[in-house]
């Protein structure tokens, strides 16, 4: 079926655009909630159960509650920096998302049209840039307001973000040799369950690059700035961190923005590692757009509502991971968190990159393909990930708070 | 495939017009009374002492320093692992030159001590 072109495409587009982003926002709001009904449970107490049935009701209260709060700009505060932070802080968080795949092609009598709001020929490098935007936010916010506190988690958000971009960008690098493309719905294609034929795995990418999505989980965690790497906003530390100074909408357009960050790296999680889309175990939503425009597979609407099912379950699952990382793991130290970026994560990394290009490498010559060559590699990786939690062992690098006072004293006592 | 741009322009102004209806929504319909104790930096309740913009440490700068050397190299990394495979035996050891002067480019740093934080 031929991708849908002209006005119709345009029209696809705009209708495609305001369909998903009002859902993402929907998603947010609910995420919110669900952030809040979670940590009830994890507490053993109920959350929110006042506002409409089962306090679903209470995301419509606060929302209503940010806009009608007043607006306190402090009088030191850069006026037009700290305008222009909220912006930083929600707007690249809201666009992420334009490049993700979210389902099977759709048929429609106009033309073939992609479940996704841009097919970029450089999504994987669009998600990596605007990702990094966001950093641009915290910054801005913590300079602008002009107050110890916000200026202090301004800097920790600035050196946590930029540390973790680095191991986020290369835990992804694994991915592109296998991909050998940065289109994301070609990521995508690649995974499907039991696909075969040319440039397919037929199985998810978590399995032959396990390891790699070890580092893009934490990465994306610290990226976020959440739990166990919240140290830009600790409120025991620093107040609220960086929008401290922050009230009314602006703060919301912060937390907004947190949460479209949640379930972006949730997304995200699932496009690269987790087969987007697809469907385990099942052959029938094998659809693949080659480049040249033919379609493998046969599309159909109910598919396409199967697949964004799909796709939203992985999504939710993963946000409900990171919710009870949030309220199981206390926070990292400043020194331990940045250990763990630039000493174990950067040369782990490295290491890995290398070990994997060996390894695709000799996979390659021994011709092995498909399954098989995703086989090998889960061998690999398994292995890896073994050696790779005994070095993280509590005691060797990342050192405890105990261990570290045990030391000192040791060498005082000689 | 340029026409796939058309998708990012649209996106890009909803997220620009959902920010901007944000800030005018709450700028039209919140309360404004603002006093000389409310419009003081936060500091735990006590009058704010001194200047926030003081000196801090060049940590920060040092990490900013070697993040700009490793994320560029990052960047490298993804042409290379797209065609990694057309490049064949060429490709790897090129490629392991290039890590290992990164790894000693990290080595360094991390014996000077740019990597310690206490």
């Amino acid at each position: 079926m031929e991708a849908i072109s002209g006005t119709a495409f345009v029209v696809a587009t705009i209708v495609k655009t305001l369909v998903f982003f009002v859902i993402l926002l929907l998603g947010v709001a609910l995420t919110t909630y669900m952030e809040r009904k979670v940590a009830g449970f994890m507490q053993d107490r109920s959350g929110p159960n006042r506002v409409g049935p089962l306090g679903i009701l209470q995301v419509m209260a606060d929302g209503l509650k940010f806009i009608l709060k007043e607006e306190v700009t402090p009088e030191a505060a850069h006026k037009r920096f700290f305008l222009l932070a909220p912006v930083l802080a929600l707007f690249p968080a809201t666009v992420l998302f334009g490049v993700i795949p979210l389902g099977s092609p759709l048929p429609t009598p106009w033309g073939r049209v992609d479940m996704i709001v841009a097919d970029v020929p450089i999504g994987f490098l669009y998600v990596l840039g605007i990702a990094s935007l966001a950093v641009y936010g915290v910054v801005m916010a913590g300079w602008s307001s002009n107050s110890k506190y916000s200026f202090l988690g301004g800097l920790r958000g600035s050196a946590q973000m930029i540390s973790y971009e680095i191991g986020l960008a290369m835990s992804l690098v694994p991915v592109l040799m296998l991909a050998g493309n940065v289109e994301m719905p070609v990521l995508v294609s690649m995974q499907q369950s039991f696909a075969a034929g040319p440039g397919t795995y037929g199985v998810w990418f978590i399995f032959p690059l396990l390891l790699s999505g070890f580092f893009f989980l934490v990465s994306g965690l610290a990226e976020t700035n959440r739990v166990p790497f919240d140290l830009p906003e600790a409120e025991a530390e620093i107040v609220g961190g960086y929008h401290t100074e922050y009230s009314s909408m602006k703060f919301g357009m912060f937390f907004l923005g947190e949460y479209f960050h949640l379930i972006t790296t949730g997304a995200l999680i699932s496009v690269f590692f987790l087969g987007g889309w697809d469907i385990p175990f099942w052959r029938g939503d094998n659809i693949r757009v080659l480049a040249d425009g033919t379609v493998i597979g046969d599309p159909a609407w109910w598919k396409t509502l199967l697949t964004m099912g799909a796709f939203t379950v992985k999504t939710t699952l993963l946000v409900v991971f990171f919710m009870f990382i949030r309220w199981t793991i206390p926070r990292f130290r400043y020194d331990q968190l940045m250990d763990l970026g630039w000493k174990v994560f950067l040369p782990a990394l490295m290491l890995y990159i290398m070990l994997t290009a060996v390894a695709v490498f000799v996979l390659d010559r021994a011709q092995i393909v498909g399954p098989a060559f995703a086989g090998a590699l889960f061998g690999l990786n398994l292995l890896l990930m073994l050696i790779f939690l005994y070095l993280l062992d509590r005691g060797r690098l990342v050192r405890g708070a105990t261990a570290k006072t045990r030391a000192a004293t040791a060498t005082e006592g000689d | 495939m340029k026409q796939a741009y058309v998708g990012v322009a649209i996106l890009f102004l909803v997220g620009l017009l959902t920010s901007g209806m944000f800030l005018l929504l709450s700028h039209l319909a919140s309360a404004y009374r603002p006093t000389k104790v409310k419009a003081m930096p936060y500091e735990s309740g006590i009058n704010p002492l001194g200047d926030t913009r003081e000196r801090y440490s060049v940590k920060f700068y040092i990490v900013a320093m070697l993040f700009i050397v490793f994320d560029i190299e990052t960047i490298f990394f993804i042409p290379w692992a797209v065609i990694f495979r057309d490049l064949g035996l060429f490709g790897l050891i090129e490629m392991f030159i290039f890590i290992f002067v990164l790894g000693v480019g990290l080595a360094y740093a991390w014996k000077k001590g740019a990597l310690e934080w206490d």
